[in-house]
């Protein structure tokens, strides 16, 4: 890979292309791959999501759930650092003592979904899809419906109280349209959130499973990687080591909207039901 | 690869207990979610949405009813369910804007149309009813032109069906499971509520001799929301459709069942008795708004429990995993799922 642009220094870190554009200045279809194993659960990448995108606290909570004093993404989390204590011998070999304690870290964020509800179901437009294959809320154009959080099969969009708008990461909009990685894969730092273009980070995914599997760590898999399933995959997708919903995500995620024909043809049915049993009490009362 | 062997427990530790006895000030993992943490976020809506389920659909069922009725010359009852309407729908935007985060922004709803977000086509068919009804309303509170009336009457009549069913696809087009699972009976669930409602409202509001029509649809309508409810709680998986039985949305279905029932019995044999069609006609109305409001509750229940939007989603994995299996070309990616979750071996 080429570290420079018609020899000026590019900004690359973590040996991947962070460049949203390509060499004719086009926009590319950006991600991030979140590689949970190596996590260690410090939260950088929270603190600096905050710090950059000026996002307020969410509450200075003890909340009593291992290291986790956030609790879950939401309008003013937009990283979450999850902690996961299970009594799970560690997946390497010769670490096989069965009462042992293994600590499962992940760094949660809004998935960018190819086919995404939230963007699908906003009324005023609000919700874009960026050049760079990202979902964005324009804050200048939300009016706060609050139609996009239970449309969200992840839970993450949501309102924020006082401000009445919905908010959720951008990947770091700003900084992307001038080839600067986000703020919280620039603070990561074991590379556990890489950044970079999507198809580019798939290929390192499906390396770093195989590598895992090699070393025998046989539970290592990739969430959101596959463009066929029911969000057409991610944006921002996971090296998990256990099953989804342990780290609080849904198993088989699909976008409500996948359905909507078929609801907007039942809805007509239904109509015309209404027209005739209007028609009938026509009749009847002749 | 075989050095990864599980020992035999599922995801999440279940043991409070370490190897050497220490006890885990940590709460156990409930096995299918993060400390028990909802997967979906909780509906933000306000109850004013619940409440503009049954205005909206009054409104609409009325619109329908007005130009039924005057076709057929009955003005007197024309009058009063276009009336019933253009009430309706005067305080279903103040209830919608009431809701919003940003409610001075609320003209945002008319910035585009969208048909993939079911908002938006009923911020446009509101507004598009609003309008018919009103100039329709005018008309007849002044007596003057009536050819307009005529016609916007009919336009009124045109968008009440949209209007009335609108509101059940923009609950199934959510990650709820129990809105979302009740696709197919939600939206007659809601019709029939509208037309019951807006018979309804027309038999508290007509002399008996001029509400025949307006018996004959709170019947009709009652019968059709009835049966809406019954199939959906035939089809919708018994776990996902847990909510509407239990708590409160159990509550307010029982009571809105009863209601309904009874109220359109009531209008059914009242005949030109004015009393009992007025006190069955209450109760219809009372019927639609609990209807209304168990649906409504029942999604609130069912996104902050997490079973219901893991378990099934765990089934559909499950059952790929077995076909992949069973055709035994496995995908590399199922087949390492596979080896975390077989714990038989």
């Amino acid at each position: 890979m080429s570290n420079s642009l018609n020899g000026m220094p590019t900004i690359v870190s973590h040996d991947v292309d962070v460049r949203a554009h390509d060499e004719n200045g086009r926009p590319r279809h950006m991600g991030f791959f979140t590689d949970t194993s190596i996590c260690i659960g410090c939260k950088a990448c929270e603190v600096a999501c905050k710090e950059w995108n000026d996002v307020p606290d969410d509450g200075l909570n003890f909340l009593g759930k291992s290291y986790d004093n956030t609790g879950s993404l939401g309008a003013s989390t937009w990283r979450h650092v999850a902690f996961i204590e299970q009594t799970k011998p560690l997946p390497m070999a010769g670490a096989q003592d069965a009462g042992a304690m293994r600590w499962l870290m992940s760094s949660d964020v809004c998935k960018h979904c190819a086919h995404a509800a939230c963007l699908d179901v906003c009324p005023t437009g609000a919700l874009t899809r960026t050049e760079f294959g990202t979902v964005f809320v324009q804050p200048d154009v939300c009016n706060g419906c609050g139609y996009c959080v239970p449309a969200c099969p992840f839970g993450v969009i949501d309102r924020r109280e006082g401000d009445g708008r919905a908010w959720k990461c951008t990947m770091c909009y700003d900084r992307q349209r001038i080839d600067m990685e986000p703020a919280c894969a620039q603070a990561c730092p074991t590379k556990s959130i890489q950044y970079g273009e999507i198809g580019e980070l798939r290929r390192r995914a499906d390396e770093r499973v195989q590598t895992l599997h090699d070393r025998g760590v046989a539970q290592a898999h990739l969430y959101g990687r596959d463009p066929e399933d029911g969000v057409g995959g991610f944006g921002a997708f996971f090296l998990l080591l256990d099953e989804p919903e342990v780290y609080g995500l849904p198993p088989d995620p699909v976008v409500t909207t996948r359905d909507l024909g078929e609801m907007w043809s039942v809805a007509a049915a239904a109509a015309l039901a209404m027209v005739a049993g209007v028609a009938a009490a026509f009749l009847r009362s002749r | 690869m075989t050095a990864v062997e599980e020992p035999a427990q599922r995801r999440g530790g279940r043991r409070g207990r370490g190897g050497r006895g220490e006890v885990s000030l940590v709460p156990e993992m409930a096995p299918t979610s993060y400390y028990g943490q909802p997967v979906i976020k909780h509906p933000i809506w306000t109850p004013e949405i619940g409440i503009y389920f049954f205005t909206g659909g009054l409104a609409g069922g009325s619109a329908m009813l007005a130009a039924a009725a005057r076709a057929q010359g009955n003005d007197v009852l024309a009058r009063r369910a276009l009336l019933t309407s253009l009430a309706s729908l005067a305080v279903s935007p103040p209830l919608l804007i009431k809701d919003l985060g940003r409610p001075e922004r609320f003209y945002n709803m008319l910035r585009v149309f969208k048909v993939t977000s079911p908002m938006s086509v009923g911020s446009w068919v509101l507004t598009g009813i609003g309008g018919a009804v009103g100039v329709a309303s005018a008309c007849e509170v002044l007596g003057i032109l009536p050819r307009v009336k005529r016609v916007a009457e009919v336009g009124g009549a045109l968008l009440g069906p949209p209007l009335a069913t609108y509101t059940a696809v923009l609950l199934a087009d959510t990650a709820v499971p129990a809105w979302h699972e009740a696709r197919y009976e939600l939206p007659f669930v809601f019709a029939g509520s509208a037309l019951a409602s807006a018979g309804a409202a027309a038999c508290v509001l007509t002399p008996p001799q001029c509400a025949r029509m307006a018996r004959a649809l709170t019947v009709g309508g009652a019968a059709l929301e009835l049966a809406g409810v019954e199939a959906m709680q035939r089809r919708v998986p018994t776990e996902v459709g847990e909510p509407y039985r239990s708590g409160t949305p159990g509550k307010f279905g029982r009571a809105a069942r009863a209601l309904t029932g009874t109220g359109a019995l009531t209008v059914a044999l009242a005949g030109r008795r004015r009393r009992p069609a007025v006190l069955g006609g209450l109760a219809v109305l009372a019927g639609a708004m609990c209807e209304r409001w168990a649906v409504f509750t029942a999604g609130r229940a069912s996104a902050a429990e997490p079973r219901y939007t893991v378990e099934p989603q765990r089934r559909r994995v499950e059952q790929r995993q077995r076909q992949s299996a069973d055709s035994r070309t496995p995908p590399p990616q199922p087949a390492a799922v596979k080896a975390a979750t077989d714990t038989k071996s």
